[in-house]
């Protein structure tokens, strides 16, 4: 129980800091809409084309999105070495992984959420009719997004090229957790939506694998 | 400072290694610190002096060798609160209040009242009024005054510093050897390095200097006391 107590602190304070601060939410949502955006004018796509290529394009500004915002995760622990205080105060390390995937799968689905009807709009594309579904996609993709990149975010903060190396271990791991969002949003962008249960599974499973590795070995990502 | 709660606790360094890749940071360090003794540690930059405290602190695993803490008999405890760690770089949030960041510190430590024990240690250190104000507005000094606040919460028996008081004005300098002296004074057990604070080091009850990761010189009296000191304000 103190492990879920620690999370909830923390988690508080990750979403406090944010909230005063909206470094993060607001540069990435301006950067996802940009991205957005400039894809709809690079292509000027059909209705038809829209709903085969836009859940590949949203999922990839998605990703880019996600890359970006997982930089500061472990990053900004450093400007004051407030990861050490942390380490000092809590029992079980996993605590600040918890905490820190839980923000960022919130921060990420707030954001996918904000573009949702930009996209709807500028694709053409209707989202309404598949909402909740495409809601619990979103949640399972940005958690594969988060669970992988908070680990990673651990791994590169304490790197000489932090700022490429994020990126760069990141975009390849996250190819399936990729795949399988678009194919699952795909599914509910045509005019009869269906849940494809097949590709949750997959990305339900990614998210167990990753997050139990992180619980057995995340403990040695914040050692010095 | 408060009444103490905390019980007398040494620490004993047993043949310390760190290497960082083929780098030794340390190389054979044993070291016994009783409980009670305020001692400086002084080198050079790179002689080892953070990591020994990082690895007191438990924030970094040795290499090879081990620490334990020892109680007032001077034989290895069992389960000891973590050591309170204040460094040089501040290890609180900027962009929460003084008494917000107490008050995260003090709940993930489980001490009971956060708000209470939080409230009590703003006024030691002088902040009481400032407990509202985000710590990015507050001076080095101020910071300062924070991080020792955040060390203390737990009553811990053992504190560690590392270089506590660069980047201090002569106020703030003044400010800590106080509080420093009220704390040695509690009987807690203090660990620090140094570098150019005599109205700090001169509070020191014991100097060791290290060299390239080894223990050069240990002791309590005399003119070589004196010269680990000057060494530690050069």
């Amino acid at each position: 129980m103190a492990l879920l107590s620690n999370a909830a602190v923390l988690l508080g304070k990750e979403l406090r800091t944010e909230f005063r601060s909206r470094e993060l939410l607001t540069t990435t949502v301006v950067f996802i809409l940009t991205i957005v955006v400039l894809f709809s004018f690079t292509f000027d796509p059909s209705v038809g084309e829209s709903r085969r290529f836009g859940p590949g394009l949203l999922w990839l500004a998605f990703l880019f999105a996600a890359s970006l915002m997982l930089q500061p995760c472990f990053l900004r622990e450093q400007t004051n070495d407030t990861l050490s205080a942390l380490r000092l105060s809590v029992n079980d390390p996993f605590a600040i992984f918890l905490a820190k995937l839980a923000a960022n799968t919130f921060f990420l689905l707030f954001t996918q959420v904000l573009l949702l009807p930009v996209f709807s709009i500028l694709y053409n594309v209707p989202v309404l009719a598949a909402f909740p579904q495409l809601v619990l996609v979103m949640f399972m993709g940005s958690l594969g997004l988060s669970v992988t990149g908070t680990a990673l975010s651990a791994i590169s903060a304490q790197a000489r090229m932090r700022e490429l190396l994020l990126p760069l271990l990141l975009l390849p791991l996250l190819t399936p957790v990729l795949i399988a969002s678009t194919e699952a949003t795909a599914a509910l962008f045509v005019p009869s939506p269906t849940m494809r249960w097949d590709w949750l599974g997959f990305l339900l499973a990614f998210d167990v694998v990753f997050l139990t590795a992180l619980w057995l070995f995340g403990e040695y990502l914040l050692e010095e | 400072m408060t009444p103490t709660r905390f019980s007398p606790t040494g620490i004993r360094f047993e043949k310390i290694d760190k290497r960082y890749g083929g780098l030794y940071a340390l190389r054979r360090v044993s070291l016994e610190i009783s409980a009670g003794e305020c001692v400086v540690l002084a080198g050079r930059n790179g002689s080892g002096k953070t990591t020994l405290l990082r690895i007191a602190a438990r924030l970094a695993r040795p290499s090879s060798g081990a620490v334990s803490f020892l109680n007032g008999s001077g034989e290895s405890g069992g389960m000891q609160p973590p050591a309170g760690f204040v460094a040089h770089a501040t290890m609180v949030y900027d962009e929460l209040t003084a008494e917000e960041n107490l008050m995260l510190f003090a709940r993930l430590q489980g001490i009971a009242e956060p708000a209470v024990r939080a409230a009590t240690l703003l006024a030691e250190v002088g902040l009481l009024e400032r407990r509202d104000s985000l710590v990015r507005t507050f001076s080095r000094g101020m910071r300062q005054r924070v991080a020792i606040a955040r060390a203390l919460l737990n009553e811990p028996a053992v504190i560690l510093f590392d270089e506590p008081a660069t980047g201090l004005d002569p106020q703030g300098v003044s400010w800590f050897a106080q509080t420093l002296r009220g704390l040695r004074d509690s009987g807690r057990t203090i660990l620090m390095s140094l570098h150019g604070e005599s109205e700090v080091s001169t509070l020191a009850t014991r100097a060791i200097r290290l060299d390239a990761g080894s223990v050069v010189a240990d002791t309590r009296t005399g003119a070589n006391f004196r010269s680990i000191l000057a060494f530690a304000n050069a």
